[in-house]
């Protein structure tokens, strides 16, 4: 049997449609990182990053050349929180730890219309944050204009996140970026929340946005291990056009992680594809400086792979587990139940309730 | 009571239409006029086919007819509202506005509802606010609240352009009034637009923090009461549990946690009843209405 052809996409070894130069002639990058441990990492860690391991973490990944590093609560600006987790220092504080300690990389942070405002924007440019990525779910995208709007104004560079991108079609997909674009962002990336999205899922999705955007904006993609498919989806999404990729040293991210961004850079190099990262001293600082800030190794368990399965929201998982135990259900139940909800990012607090209504179901049937 | 209150509904969308049908029950209010700026609303049609009478000429029209609305409920936007709020004013029309503009005093009904008579302009805050304040204030009532957050998700078919656009002003607004009216010394709003079909009816969680000696009894007791208290006006609210209470904790940033979940329902007049945020908003609106045109009245 062959393998089932990816659509509209170059899939010889080292095909790589577009490249980060061609949008940034300052740059001879073919793909420009993000990497996210400090702010998708925030929800492994249950948003308790103190400020020493900010500034090492920022340190290590900037003398690696990682050329762009995202600092924020892991629900975004304002996610601090009963119902996301509160932080154990404030986000603004630790966005300007990041900016002092950066020699090269620029900082990023993230903002959910709807849970931050535009103050807290605002208050992240003062902190010295210069990226300002906006993420909004992926059908929702007209509520994140007036922030696009701000953001542009402010000068900031923008970027838009369509999360749970597995839900929708391409087609879908592509309207929500248009909308996104047309509100002033200039890189629109689709987010795999859930770690759902399979190879050609991927990039059918990315096809799809680059088709839509052409050259007004690049494409990113962000995934996650719940399936175990970061690396190999990031790959395809890259030669489907994607120029901008997020991942997390070590996997340090919600569900089973995100895509482990020392392996992507080994990965990349043996394509012949540019990042300006240092295999080996990314690896060091993956080893020596991410792994003890670290709770625990992010993993594939019967957790995190339910999340992949039935399409749940990745940061649900700590949640999930405080739930379960709480209220002494079960924790793969209670994801499973999430998703035949259909909840989104956000509505952790639903959690709680599903975890009442199975225990109220457990005790009736005592 | 042969005497009714005349009304004008500005603003002929969902929210409006929803509201004209609540009125035409009431035993207090007239809703006479019907203004919209587009002659192809649907809502305006409704209205005209129901002897209320439409005009999409907007403001304007209505200001130079020779009998003028006692009350206006507005069901524009907030940018709108804050334009036309002083000329309601000088008029000497009362203003019930159901945009977050918050130009007059917030109101919520079981909470202050009886206090704001006689102003010139009352705020119904916002969906998410009407939804949850109550219980925020359950919970103040017995004791001190130095936090509370609410967390309100409904279907993204309920979300109009102007609640897309304008997210912003319905935190801001919504968290104001967790503070002001919920009695709660700081509070949060958080909104999530939920695309799910078929569409999710709206549900509300409302996290108050409570020192560690709080009466547990007393706070349950007091929001199963409140809930009483709106279902008077919104029969499809309901608490899906019962309150939820977790000690003190660093992850609570050491205060007892009080959640409380509640599902809203709508009564299904113009919109369908997953829209229990639009129909909290007219429900509310129309009960505070008949306050006010009750004191006109009197």
């Amino acid at each position: 049997m062959t393998a089932a052809p990816v659509s509209g996409v170059d899939t010889s070894v080292d095909a790589l449609a577009r490249t980060w130069s061609q949008t940034d002639p300052s740059s001879d990058l073919d793909l420009r990182l993000t990497d996210t441990c400090l702010r998708d990492g925030s929800h492994h860690k249950r948003h308790q990053f103190v400020p020493q391991e900010v500034r090492d973490i920022v340190g290590a990944l900037d003398e690696a050349g990682i050329p762009v590093i995202e600092v924020t609560h892991g629900d975004g600006l304002g996610g601090s929180s009963f119902n996301y987790g509160f932080s154990a220092t404030p986000e603004q504080e630790l966005i300007k730890l990041g900016a002092e300690t950066a020699k090269r990389a620029r900082i990023a942070f993230l903002m959910l219309p709807g849970v931050g405002t535009k103050d807290d924007i605002r208050a992240a440019q003062d902190n010295g944050g210069q990226i300002c990525r906006i993420a909004t779910h992926c059908t929702e995208a007209d509520t994140s204009g007036q922030h696009f709007g701000l953001a542009r104004e402010l000068g900031l560079e923008t970027v838009g996140f369509l999360m749970m991108s597995h839900t929708q079609s391409p087609e879908v997909l592509a309207k929500q970026a248009r909308i996104m674009v047309d509100a002033g962002c200039q890189c629109v990336y689709v987010v795999d929340s859930a770690g759902a999205l399979v190879m050609e899922g991927v990039a059918d999705r990315v096809s799809a946005l680059v088709a839509e955007i052409g050259n007004e904006a690049t494409i990113g993609f962000h995934g996650h291990e719940n399936l175990g498919l970061g690396v190999a989806n990031t790959v395809i999404a890259a030669r489907a056009g994607a120029t901008q990729i997020d991942g997390s040293v070590r996997r340090f991210g919600a569900g089973a992680g995100n895509t482990p961004l020392e392996a992507f850079i080994g990965v990349a190099d043996k394509l012949g594809w540019k990042t300006g990262v240092d295999f080996l001293q990314i690896v060091d600082a993956a080893e020596d400086v991410v792994r003890p800030a670290m709770p625990e190794e992010c993993t594939l368990n019967r957790m995190t792979l339910m999340m992949g399965y039935a399409g749940v929201y990745s940061s649900f998982l700590k949640h999930a587990g405080n739930a379960a135990e709480r209220y002494d259900v079960s924790g793969a139940k209670i994801l499973l139940e999430a998703g035949r909800r259909k909840l989104i990012g956000g509505q952790e607090d639903q959690l709680i309730d599903i975890a009442l209504m199975l225990k109220a179901k457990a005790d009736a049937n005592a | 009571m042969s005497k009714k209150v005349t009304a004008a509904i500005v603003g002929p969308g969902n929210i409006g239409t929803d509201l004209l049908y609540k009125l035409l029950r009431s035993d207090t209010i007239e809703p006479r006029w019907m203004i919209g700026v587009d002659p192809a609303s649907e809502g305006l049609k409704l209205a005209s086919d129901r002897g209320v009478e439409a005009s999409h000429e907007g403001v304007d029209w209505l200001l130079k007819q020779d009998e003028l609305p006692e009350l206006i409920f507005e069901a524009t936007s907030a940018y709108v509202h804050r334009e036309y709020a002083p000329r309601y004013a000088e008029a000497g029309i009362r203003a019930i506005d159901l945009t977050p503009a918050a130009v007059g005093p917030a109101v919520i009904p079981p909470v202050n509802g009886e206090e704001h008579l006689d102003a010139d302009n009352v705020n119904m805050i916002t969906c998410g606010g009407q939804a949850t304040i109550p219980m925020v204030h359950a919970v103040s009532r017995v004791t001190s609240v130095p936090y509370a957050e609410i967390v309100a998700s409904v279907s993204s078919a309920s979300a109009g352009p102007g609640t897309r656009a304008n997210i912003d002003e319905f935190t801001r607004t919504t968290s104001a009034g967790v503070e002001t009216i919920g009695g709660a010394e700081r509070g949060k709003a958080i909104i999530i637009l939920n695309p799910a079909e078929p569409p999710m009816i709206m549900r509300d969680t409302i996290f108050c923090g409570v020192s560690a000696d709080a009466d547990r009894d007393a706070i349950s007791e007091s929001v199963v009461r409140m809930a009483r208290q709106v279902q008077e006006y919104v029969p499809g609210y309901r608490l899906l549990q019962d309150p939820q209470f977790d000690d003190a904790s660093p992850a609570t940033k050491g205060m007892t946690k009080v959640s409380i979940f509640v599902e809203v329902e709508g009564a299904g007049d113009y919109l369908p009843p997953y829209a229990g945020n639009l129909d909290i908003m007219t429900a509310a609106a129309t009960r505070v209405g008949e306050s006010i045109a009750k004191e006109i009245l009197r």
